[in-house]
């Protein structure tokens, strides 16, 4: 876990990086067609909890994307590694924070 | 002659939607709706009014809120359908004049509904903040709201709502691991009956078109929830259970839907949860009686009207490809690729034609069955759901 928070730390540190992984503009399709499957188009919520910027408020970017790297065993939240680097996961986290772009 | 009997009726359509933009009060062209159906557009909140035997969108109707997840169920006539939106939305569309009758917001978040067998009631299940609020189908009145409270006390989400016959309905508590029956009988007031420990983390039931046998599949172990609703003495029982006999259960990017699974005369085809299988239970012992190697991890299982076939298609990320199980060998006999992001299958009443949502592409396939070929296809937004209103006519709406 610390590897995993000294990698973060790297990857706010150098902004490079976040143009790195999958384009912007399909994350943004992934996470609102496919996780929206279970979380809501709306990311309201649906058989897996709410994303909205509220919901999420008191939860870290970096615990944010560990869950969506490594799921969340005995739940139906799958593992996202493989499919989407630790830069994606990071980005997509931060975005929901904020606010998810549509 | 038949041809231009088509294009009449598509005039007259016509006609009537102009009458209606304009406000004129014009008598309403003859038209019939049982070769009427909605294409649900997920992302813009709009559904399609489509007809399978021109095959052909007639018209979109805007303003149903967000239907990631939507689906719909149909009036006895034909008339109506209800549309079940995931922001909790319940619309009542009229088919005849391609516009929204009724809406009401019922609660914060719904995964489905039934209509009754005498088409008096509509029912939805709840994800927030659960339960299953019941509505009168012409006015949209409340007429039950029925929590589901667990043996624990808490609320839980409810899934797989199915009607069965005597004005009843079935559904499962996700969270809870129960599933209930509300019997409205003799009235507005239910007679619940529940069942307890039927196993973790049911996601989604459906009954046999014989309204015989319930299932509820599992995601927090590998197996069914079953009850037998044709005994005296009701119990739910677990079927498949084992399936995957020690294998590591994958990841699941797309929970499987039981909605339209394969039922043949004597075999039941359901989606494997977190494996590339489609398992086939044999209907007269409900044993586990194969599990059918396929391309991907199964979403819907959908049975040619006759059963002897199932069409399949698959979760995130192989959901570009639909597979053919051919029901007597219980082997898959053919692939193909309709096109990216398949969300949908559905079946024309006898089986001749079967529409396909690919909603990467934004469109919708049409192919004969026999010669699994395509033959055209409609413009869509993000297409999922294709729910034609023949649907009004069988059991478990």
């Amino acid at each position: 876990m610390s590897r995993f928070a000294a990698a973060v730390f790297a990857l706010l540190c150098l902004p490079v990086f976040a143009q790195a992984g999958t384009p912007r503009g399909k994350l943004v399709g992934l996470v609102r067609q496919d996780c929206g499957s279970c979380h809501g188009l709306t990311l309201k919520g649906g058989l897996g909890p709410a994303l909205l910027p509220t919901a999420l408020a008191g939860k870290s970017v970096e615990g944010l994307a560990a869950i969506i790297l490594d799921g969340v065993p005995g739940t139906p939240m799958p593992p996202w590694r493989g499919e989407l680097s630790p830069e994606d996961a990071l980005w997509i986290a931060q975005k929901l924070k904020e606010g998810f772009p549509q | 002659m038949k041809r231009r009997a088509f294009l009449g009726s598509g005039l007259a359509a016509g006609a009537l939607f102009a009458s209606n933009a304009g406000g004129r009060a014009e008598e309403p062209a003859p038209r019939a709706t049982g070769c009427l159906g909605l294409i649900v557009e997920r992302a813009s909140g709009s559904v399609l009014l489509i007809d399978n035997v021109r095959r052909a969108a007639l018209g979109r109707i805007e303003g149903l809120g967000d239907l990631s997840h939507a689906t719909a169920v149909f009036s006895p006539c034909e008339r109506y359908s209800y549309v079940f939106g995931r922001d909790g939305g319940l619309t009542r569309i009229d088919l005849l004049e391609s516009r929204i009758d009724k809406r009401v917001l019922q609660s914060g978040n719904s995964i489905g509904g039934a209509i009754s067998d005498d088409g008096r009631l509509v029912a939805v299940a709840n994800y927030t903040p659960g339960g299953v609020n019941v509505f009168d189908a012409d006015t949209l009145a409340t007429v039950a709201s029925v929590p589901a409270l667990g043996a624990d006390g808490k609320a839980s989400k409810t899934v797989g709502i199915v009607a069965l016959p005597g004005r009843r309905f079935i559904y499962s508590l996700y969270d809870a691991g129960e599933i209930w029956i509300a019997d409205f009988g003799d009235g507005a007031t239910p007679k619940l009956t529940k069942f307890g420990n039927v196993g973790r983390l049911p996601y989604d039931g459906n009954v046999t078109s014989d309204a015989r046998h319930y299932l509820a599949g599992l995601f927090g172990e590998d197996g069914f929830a079953h009850i037998d609703l044709w005994v005296p003495d009701l119990k739910c029982e677990r079927v498949g259970q084992g399936y995957f006999g020690g294998q590591q259960r994958l990841p699941v990017y797309k929970m499987p839907h039981l909605e339209g699974w394969g039922q043949s005369a004597n075999d039941l085809l359901l989606p494997a949860c977190g494996a590339h299988e489609v398992l086939a239970v044999d209907l007269q012992t409900m044993g586990l009686k194969k599990r059918i190697p396929t391309h991907g991890q199964p979403v819907f299982c959908v049975a040619r009207p006759d059963g002897r076939e199932v069409w399949v298609n698959f979760a995130h990320p192989l959901n570009d490809i639909v597979q053919i199980i051919d029901v007597p060998t219980l082997e898959v006999v053919h692939s193909f690729a309709p096109g990216p992001g398949v969300m949908h299958l559905e079946f024309t009443p006898r089986g001749n034609e079967i529409w396909i949502s690919a909603r990467d592409a934004d469109k919708v396939v049409v192919m004969d069955v026999r010669r699994r070929e395509q033959i055209a296809e409609i413009a869509a937004r993000k297409p999922s759901g294709i729910l034609f209103a023949s649907r009004a006519h069988r059991l478990g709406g």
